[in-house]
């Protein structure tokens, strides 16, 4: 069995600081809730949450904000693994904006994100009274990314100030807020993109099968390539392919790949030369996209 | 300890599956832009093969490029909006990289003395400091500033990078007279064995990779040397120390105690003490989700269950038997400040302290510290940005260790309440015995309950009499004497924390005619006042 002999130290590490980090918050705070995005770092999340408060189950829903535009295969997982686990999962959609017809072709992948992924998730936390909310964002990810807090601290209308932060010492927290404001609360902070595939393959951690090399239908869009049902429009042919980073269809490219196991995927990846998020196409609409859209709310 | 491997980075690192011991060496970077602080990151990067060809593109292409030389790596560390638009860093980043055998976190934090605050948050979780030097320049006041926070902070692993070697022709004596003058500064701030490298961050000579441009120096690069750095800490070999974060209850027939063990260690069947109270106790289970442990040590996150029943919360400290830490209510501790609005004597604070948050008073700034010059100085607030020793009387009693002697329950952080900004970082240094404490008013606000007060009630001696037994009665130091007593014994009187009840002038005071009534104004006057009363807090 990995999951009980594995050693690795780093990743020890790792998991002890986010298994601390989810245990205040859970002390502290009253409502806490954890934004499930059903790719892997939500997957690791949950797996330290369990580990946190074991033996007793995890004390805190799920929230799930679904744009419409997510992989079948994803709502499938999500459904499937929530029920399994037995956790209360809460799915919000913007529903005006989908009624709308918001896509990024039409609006802009700006403004699309800010209806479908930043107001839905603003409107969720208010309609729920959460104080905290868990999420996966890793430092290493985007460099607006890398200053962030574990404890991320955001006004009544949930945006970010960057040039005011909190200082953060040690491992102790400052829980103190206002009614009105509330804490996004990052347990993945110091985790890298190696040490979430690690720690999903020494821990055995059920996944998306997006995520694994197998031949799919896709279609050529400028540089990248996408699963057919991202421009249902254009020529499909069949690859070897898999996704790196799991976001909105219309948004998310794969890459080639034949990683169809684990241990192919870290083999793979600690042959990248390109970062994961290249193939986010909302990283790169301008130059600090990523740090626009968290001072607006974005987590 | 000087080591001689080369690093080879085509080695396939180490399978997850095998023994693997080496844990994460989390570095602090001290230098400002000036010193080449972002070169040499964008170095450790990059010649560790970190950086991704994307995010090359993207420097090769952003819309700021400091430099026309090449590609400029310092752009790699670049983050918000302002600081690449002013070319500075203000905030703490962090980055990540790993060679195949270790995981590195740097803290990158800017090095000007209005940033010091950011360099304390950095060095809070630094193994080692990675302190650059200009070679033009040579050791400045900023490096003795970098040198003191990181020391106070608590790093006992140093490397000084003598920077920009080929801006002095690679002289080995400009070397050799920066290394012995730095040395002597950090061999009195603590640091173990610091280990002096020559380098050009922006070429890369001695980060990563060895330089060919410095024969006569034959030591390992910076990475090469940090790689096999066997980083001790103190939490390790400290006394067991374990902080309840919470009360896991799932049913009636489980109650663990949840947190991770701050320091030492713990086994099945060991002995131990429930702080407050002494409360004695029996190791039953250590559980985790991967199966119960025999014994369990630092770091690491278990949930605690004990033999007998105990009432038990948050914030309770289970500790060895024998190896208490010492419990009071004054302790000194040495402080950054960190927030515009001063630490100001007389003033209330909250202070977080493991998983406990207490009201702290500050009894006084015992010094300042000039980080500069590390000349202490007569002060009565600390202002943000400045260090200090000062005394807290707390709420409720505290379980003292010292940050010298425990990194992880030494350490606390101050609160502003009315803001509930986090206004400062304390590191514990002693705690005041109630013998060898000074004795302050407002230690004698606590024991007598009341504050100084000076009262004439002119003819009224029935009166002055009965206040006089009344207040003495409850505990009070009144005392009655004559109007036109000598002002130094009326001082004295004071300075003690009396309540001077004057007679025999003509003065008619403004109260009740009936004795009563007056009695019972001036009491309630006198216990209901809004002073501070340490130790009678609510939390």
């Amino acid at each position: 069995m990995i999951s009980t002999a594995w050693t690795n130290r780093s990743l020890r590490e790792l998991e002890s600081e986010a298994i601390y980090i989810f245990r205040e918050v859970v002390a502290e705070f009253q409502r806490p809730v954890l934004l499930y995005s059903v790719g892997k770092d939500s997957a690791v999340m949950i797996r330290l949450a369990q580990k946190a408060f074991y033996p007793a189950p995890i004390p805190f829903p799920f929230l799930h904000v679904d744009t419409g535009y997510k992989f079948q295969e994803m709502i499938e997982f999500r459904d499937r693994f929530t029920g399994e686990l037995g956790v209360k999962l809460i799915s919000h959609r913007n529903e005006a904006a989908v009624a709308s017809g918001a896509h990024p072709d039409r609006i802009g992948t700006q403004r699309c994100c800010g209806l479908l992924k930043t107001r839905a998730l603003l409107d969720a936390i208010a309609h729920g009274k959460f104080d905290a909310a868990f999420g996966g964002a890793r430092r290493d990810e985007e460099k607006s990314r890398a200053k962030e807090r574990v404890y991320s601290f955001r006004d009544s209308l949930g945006q970010w100030e960057p040039r005011s932060q909190r200082p953060e010492l040690w491992n102790v927290y400052n829980s103190k807020i206002e009614q009105s404001d509330s804490i996004r609360v990052f347990p993945l902070s110091n985790w890298t993109e190696l040490d979430v595939w690690q720690y999903i393959h020494a821990e055995d951690i059920p996944i998306v099968p997006l995520y694994f090399a197998q031949p799919r239908s896709v279609v050529v869009v400028g540089n990248s390539i996408m699963l057919a049902e991202a421009r249902p429009e254009l020529p499909t042919h069949v690859e070897m392919v898999r996704m790196r980073s799991l976001g909105c269809v219309p948004c998310t490219g794969a890459i080639r790949s034949s990683a169809d196991t684990l241990p192919k995927i870290i083999d793979e990846l600690r042959g990248f030369r390109r970062s994961e998020r290249e193939n986010r196409a909302i990283d790169h609409d301008t130059e600090g996209s990523m740090e626009i859209k968290k001072r607006e709310g974005y987590f | 300890m000087i080591v001689s491997q080369r690093l080879d980075l085509n080695e396939l690192p180490q399978s997850i599956d095998l023994n693997q011991s080496q844990s994460i060496v989390r570095l602090l970077t001290c230098g400002s832009v000036d010193d080449g602080k972002s070169s040499l990151i964008g170095r450790l990067l990059h010649d560790t093969k970190n950086v991704y060809d994307d995010q090359m593109d993207a420097i090769q292409n952003g819309t700021l490029n400091r430099s026309s030389r090449k590609i400029d790596l310092s752009l790699i560390t670049d983050g918000l909006k302002a600081e690449r638009e002013q070319g500075i860093t203000i905030d703490v980043a962090y980055r990540y990289f790993s060679t195949p055998n270790r995981k590195y976190i740097i803290a990158d934090t800017p090095g000007h003395e209005q940033y010091t605050r950011n360099m304390a948050t950095g060095a809070s979780t630094a193994d080692v400091a990675i302190f650059l030097i200009d070679a033009r320049h040579g050791v400045l006041k900023q490096s003795r500033r970098h040198a003191y926070i990181c020391s106070l902070l608590g790093i006992r692993y140093a490397v000084v990078a003598i920077n920009k070697m080929d801006l002095v022709g690679f002289e080995q004596s400009v070397f050799e007279r920066h290394e012995l003058e730095f040395n002597g500064v950090l061999a009195h701030l603590g640091f173990t064995e610091p280990y002096f490298v020559p380098v050009s961050a922006l070429d890369g000579d001695n980060v990563v990779t060895r330089s060919e441009r410095m024969p006569w120096f034959s030591g390992p690069s910076i990475i090469e040397y940090v790689e096999h750095l066997e980083l001790v800490t103190n939490t390790h070999s400290a006394p067991f120390r374990f902080a309840v974060q919470l009360v896991n209850r799932p049913n009636i027939d489980f109650r663990g105690y949840s947190g991770r063990i701050a320091s030492g260690s713990v086994q099945v069947g060991e002995n131990i003490v429930v702080l407050p109270g002494y409360r004695k106790s029996r190791v039953a289970k250590i559980v985790t989700y991967d199966g119960d442990r025999d014994i369990a040590f630092d770091g690491e996150p278990v949930t605690l269950t004990l033999e007998n029943e105990l009432d038990i919360a948050r914030g309770d400290l289970f500790v060895q038997v024998d190896k208490q830490p010492s419990v009071g209510t004054r302790v000194i501790a040495n402080v950054v400040w960190m927030q515009d609005v001063p630490l100001k004597i007389g003033r209330t604070w909250l202070v977080k302290h493991t998983t406990r948050i207490l009201k702290a008073n500050v009894l006084r700034i015992v010094q300042r510290i000039d980080v500069n010059t590390y000349e202490p100085l007569q002060a009565n607030e600390l202002g943000l940005n400045e260090i200090g020793q000062v005394e807290f009387e707390l709420s409720q009693a505290i379980y003292f260790d010292s940050y010298v002697e425990n990194r992880s329950t030494g350490a606390f952080i101050v609160i502003d309440p009315d803001t509930n900004a986090t206004a400062g970082a304390g590191m514990l240094v002693e705690l005041v015995a109630e013998q060898f404490a000074e004795t302050t008013s407002a230690d004698r606000v606590k024991r007598f309950g009341h504050g100084v007060h000076l009262i004439d009630l002119g003819l009224r001696h029935r009166l002055a009499h009965r206040l006089e037994r009344r207040l003495f009665n409850m505990g009070g130091l009144p005392i009655v004497i004559q109007y036109d007593a000598n002002s130094e014994v009326i001082e004295a009187l004071q300075s003690i924390g009396a309540i001077v009840i004057f007679v025999g002038s003509t003065n008619v005071p403004n109260l009740p005619e009936n004795d009563e009534d007056a009695l019972e104004q001036l009491v309630t006057k006198f216990f209901d006042n809004e002073k501070v009363m340490p130790g009678d807090y609510e939390v």
